[in-house]
């Protein structure tokens, strides 16, 4: 599974850090997203399907 | 939204039978937050708001372009504007709301005679004809719609008037205070203001030329947007037994409900006109016009229909807690406000601010005796998102996040 996040889309709202924080962070000083990986485990599926229904401006798309 | 959370829910649930979809616009999904905004200030496609598709949903019927008028609860069946039926095992009812039209005297109500409202990607297209520099508009409601509308044609120059009955813009959810500092923050963009007042008529011919206020103000108008409230689309329910109070009762596993409160086995309602109840809060069921609650209920229709289906019943999953997080944004002129929870279930004295100040970056707490039931940020990104977890528990008076 790829996480590609579309970075011109995406306005930091951080939903996606709320639905899968192993893959998604905001950074508490900028606010701004970081992908903490592009590769996650298959066993967090769940979670970033979720955090890609989640996303306000649906940045976040799924390879795989 | 709503049909096609619930759809992909049902597969991933397992559902491997016939899945038909039947929506009476003609587009695939699409995300409506950007149609007050990107999608008014500059021509945006379809395909720019669509929602991307999963592979699992290559096996639906998409039947687009006709509304569902009829339902046959006892024959299991759906009638279709266009004469066409469906026999279903399983419904989810995802149809959503309607603008309110105003019945006023003058100019005949459409984008024709300048008279919009604001729901589908078409109205957007139709309204951005319509705004251009010293363009006089009129904005009637001062909710959400109504608000993001007006700092989106004043963006793009127009003189801006904005009409509402309320005492403050968006105060049903805000309060008073947050509600008086958006006005405050409008008004510095040069947005006029009327407030405590209702719509007497419109004026001109074919062609909208102003307003009359109840209070006997006349404004002029070149365009004018209803953004006063919205009706539940439910109307084609009504030869059934459902209790359609309010939009469409449901169970927590968003079971419709009829008259007699016995849920209806193998029929959902979810979006904008489910009424359920959130534990999260308490037991009574709402609706909630959120931009997240789409997707949530979808989400608990998947597994809760496909068990139905397989013959599991729904036992299995009306054993597993559903507090969905209410939780939506909107973006006028550079703020970005972000809110968490129910803030409109705060006692009247239950606001207060949490940190920051008003007239800048603030997060404010909307509390129901000494329980955090919402909170709204105007900035304060990203530290309004650590309040999220608090929603629905007490909340000492002296707390300070990351403490």
């Amino acid at each position: 599974m790829k996480v590609v996040v579309d970075m011109d889309k995406c306005q930091d709202h951080g939903q996606c850090a709320f639905a899968a924080p192993e893959v998604f962070e905001i950074n508490a000083d900028s606010g701004k997203l970081v992908v903490l990986t592009d590769e996650p485990d298959e066993s967090l599926r769940d979670k970033v399907e979720e955090a890609a229904d989640v996303c306000p401006v649906q940045a976040i798309t799924i390879e795989g | 939204m709503a049909g096609l959370r619930s759809a992909e829910a049902l597969r991933k649930n397992g559902f491997d039978g016939e899945l038909v979809v039947v929506g009476a616009e003609p587009h695939m999904p699409y995300n409506r937050p950007p149609l007050s905004k990107e999608v008014l200030a500059s021509e945006v496609e379809h395909g720019r708001v669509a929602f991307p598709l999963r592979a699992s949903m290559g096996e639906v019927d998409w039947r687009l372009g006709a509304p569902a008028v009829s339902l046959d609860l006892p024959g299991s069946q759906v009638g279709i504007a266009d004469g066409s039926s469906v026999t279903y095992d399983g419904l989810v009812i995802a149809t959503g709301l309607r603008p309110r039209r105003l019945s006023l005297p003058g100019p005949p109500p459409g984008a024709a005679s300048g008279r919009h409202v604001l729901r589908t990607l078409e109205d957007a297209a139709l309204l951005r004809e319509d705004l251009w520099p010293g363009q006089r508009v009129v904005v009637l409601g001062a909710g959400f719609i109504g608000c993001e509308v007006a700092a989106t044609a004043r963006t793009l120059g127009c003189e801006v008037a904005c009409v509402a009955i309320d005492a403050y813009p968006m105060v049903r959810p805000l309060g008073d205070a947050l509600g008086a500092e958006m006005q405050r923050r409008h008004e510095e963009q040069g947005v006029t203001f009327h407030l405590g007042v209702g719509v007497e008529e419109c004026t001109g011919d074919d062609r909208v030329t102003g307003v009359v206020l109840t209070d006997g103000q006349a404004l002029a108008a070149d365009v004018v947007v209803e953004a006063i409230s919205s009706y539940c689309n439910t109307e084609w329910l009504e030869s059934t037994d459902l209790d359609r109070t309010d939009g469409l009762l449901c169970d927590s596993v968003l079971r419709v409900t009829r008259e007699d409160g016995q849920p209806v086995d193998g029929v959902h309602a979810v979006g904008d006109l489910a009424r359920f109840p959130n534990p999260l809060f308490d037991d009574v069921p709402r609706r909630v016009e959120h931009w997240n609650i789409p997707t949530e209920t979808g989400k608990r229709v998947g597994p809760a229909l496909a068990s139905y289906l397989r013959g599991d019943g729904y036992q299995p999953v009306l054993d597993t807690a559903w507090t969905p997080m209410p939780a939506f944004w909107s973006d006028q002129y550079d703020i970005r406000l972000q809110s968490y929870g129910m803030p409109g279930l705060a006692d009247g004295d239950g606001i207060r601010v949490l940190e920051g100040e008003l007239t800048g970056e603030v997060a404010v707490g909307y509390f129901r005796g000494d329980v955090l039931v919402g909170v709204v940020g105007l900035g304060m990104l990203p530290r309004i998102n650590s309040y999220r977890a608090l929603i629905g528990h007490p909340l000492p008076p002296d707390h300070v996040t990351g403490e």
